[in-house]
């Protein structure tokens, strides 16, 4: 009966009928915010899918409003125009870790999943398991300043997992931490996101992630999206083909860093011009 | 066969970094190891020299300072009693069993008072920290109130409530709770806007906002709110006890230092105020100091001394 190709079930194998939406759908999205003279636009018309288990990077200079863009998709604000639908509430990770000083790393991913009305004999169980996910077994009583950089924002990321999202939003999350565990941090994120795909449980998670380090943009996505500044826009798309486990300093990726390094000063250059 | 092994090795070589997740949890945890925070607690007898020793040694200088200004009979002695005459004050009351007396008058009087004052004071700071009609409508008052001596109070409590504890009540209410709805409401000012942020990113909003972020989060201010809330509390209950004195209202620390001034015998005066000196830093010593230090070592705010 059933002729519409487009929208027949998914052929690898998943049993779900209706061709699955899209994890967040960002259309015809801008955003101003008042300013000296006048009001100052951001955001310019964005139009961006991420599909069901997709990792997207949004690249951009300064000024670009990829962070408002993120804050957009959060919830934390509200667009000036467009429509942005996510399945449910986004988590989000940020710059710094975020954690509450107050509660234990185990108590802060509790918290997270008692905000989502987990029951409270499972809350317990539930956060050693996400510690064990980012390997920090044995952490749960450890205070946030007894952790280092690196250890701190693997708790956030177990925090923002215990949301059971199915996007995962991130904010420049490892731009304040050492090149080392930088890299570190580049291998356990791809790790827990193909771990999260890979469930049997057929749901997907989805990363957006916001940075301005063309390199580790190309090392974790399957898709960059690079933003012109004031306004930004949509500047151009790139697939990333490489195969997974990749690392930062693999020939491939830095070839296609220096692509899109190449036009994103194309992007910046353009603002000297006037 | 030689070369077949030389492959199966390389083979095996080979496999071996295919276990990226092995490799990558013993590289982290390799770096957790190097990151790690020694934290080390301070020895019994370095927290005596560092913590206990200058105060004694402070106390024991101005004892052997008043002793002196005596023996040199700097003014006559009824205006100066000498420490020894002041710690015989101390023995008498003890012996008569009525100093315990004069120190729960008053402590019980100030710590129920200041309750009522944390009841009271917590909503109002709640209140005005996030509704912002409110801040605007009585934010100033309460700011102002702060610096208004509560001793003013009394008269009118007097007129209004009589001669009474729920007199002191009052007196201590209007000094104690500007002093706790200020530190919250500052507190709350300087909750850093992340946490809001990410309280809301993981759906803490509303009151569950307030009670999982916002409060939590403001606990440092609003610890330096109640201590301060009590030594207001203390001070005006003071002022209300000497000011007004009845024979229903028993004999706490402010009337036994009026009715020293009464019977002229400085020594009584001396022994007063070295009471309420000596219960307002136990008060603090006892409870609102370990709690904050508690509060800001489990943050990581307290620097090691």
């Amino acid at each position: 009966m059933t002729t519409t190709v487009t929208e027949a079930g998914p052929a690898d194998g998943t049993s779900a009928g209706a061709a699955p939406s899209p994890a967040a759908r960002i259309a015809h999205v801008s955003k101003s915010f008042p300013g000296p003279a006048g009001d100052q636009l951001v955001l310019d018309d964005i139009t961006l899918d991420v599909a069901p288990g997709e990792f997207v990077t949004l690249l951009g200079a300064s000024g670009c409003g990829k962070s408002t863009l993120l804050n957009l998709v959060a919830g934390l604000d509200a667009p000036s125009a467009g429509t942005i639908e996510t399945p449910g509430r986004p988590a989000l990770m940020f710059q710094e870790h975020a954690l509450f000083p107050w509660l234990t790393a185990g108590k802060n991913i509790e918290l997270a999943l008692k905000l989502r009305g987990v029951p409270k004999p499972e809350r317990r169980p539930r956060a050693e398991e996400l510690l064990e996910r980012v390997r920090l077994a044995g952490a749960h009583g450890k205070r946030v300043h007894e952790l280092s950089g690196g250890m701190r924002q693997r708790v956030a990321l177990a925090r923002a997992l215990a949301q059971d999202s199915r996007l995962l939003l991130m904010d420049e999350p490892f731009a304040a931490l050492d090149a080392i565990t930088r890299d570190v941090l580049h291998d356990e994120l791809t790790r827990v996101w193909h771990a999260a795909n890979d469930d049997p449980d057929g749901r997907k998670l989805s990363v957006l992630f916001v940075t301005h380090n063309v390199r580790e943009a190309v090392r974790l996505a399957e898709r960059v999206v690079l933003l012109s500044s004031r306004p930004g826009r949509v500047a151009r798309q790139w697939t990333v083909d490489i195969p997974q486990p990749r690392r930062i300093e693999d020939a491939a990726v830095a070839e296609l860093s220096v692509e899109i390094t190449e036009e994103l000063r194309g992007e910046i250059r353009r603002h000297g011009q006037h | 066969m030689a070369s077949t092994e030389t492959r199966d090795a390389a083979e095996e070589a080979a496999r071996e970094p295919k276990k990226p997740s092995e490799d990558l949890a013993g590289l982290e945890a390799g770096l957790d190891a190097l990151d790690a925070v020694p934290t080390r607690r301070t020895s019994l007898r370095d927290t005596f020299v560092r913590k206990v020793l200058p105060p004694l040694v402070a106390v024991a200088l101005v004892l052997v300072v008043w002793q002196v200004l005596v023996w040199a009979q700097v003014t006559e002695e009824y205006k100066l009693p000498s420490p020894g005459a002041v710690w015989g004050e101390v023995t008498d009351a003890w012996y008569q069993g009525t100093l315990l007396g004069y120190i729960w008058t008053s402590v019980s009087r100030g710590l129920l008072g200041f309750l009522f004052a944390l009841a009271i004071g917590t909503p109002l700071g709640l209140l005005v920290a996030r509704v912002k009609f409110v801040r605007a409508a009585i934010g100033p008052i309460l700011s102002g109130l702060q610096s208004l001596p509560s001793v003013a109070w009394v008269p009118p409590a007097v007129i209004w409530l009589g001669l009474n504890d729920q007199m002191m009540f009052a007196v201590i209410l209007l000094g104690a709770v500007p002093s706790i709805a200020n530190g919250l409401v500052s507190g709350v000012d300087q909750v850093p806007p992340l946490y809001l942020r990410a309280g809301r990113t993981l759906g803490a909003t509303g009151l569950r906002g307030t009670w999982h972020i916002v409060m939590p989060a403001a606990l440092p201010g609003y610890l330096a709110g109640l201590k301060q809330g009590w030594a207001f509390s203390w001070r005006s209950l003071m002022a209300a006890e000497i000011i007004a004195s009845s024979p229903e209202l028993g004999i706490g620390l402010g009337q036994l230092l009026e009715n020293g001034r009464v019977a002229s015998s400085m020594s009584m005066v001396f022994l007063a105020i070295l009471l309420i000196l000596v219960v307002g830093v136990a008060i603090d010593l006892l409870i609102f100091s370990p709690l904050e230090r508690w509060v800001l070592r489990n943050r990581g705010l307290l620097a090691r001394s």
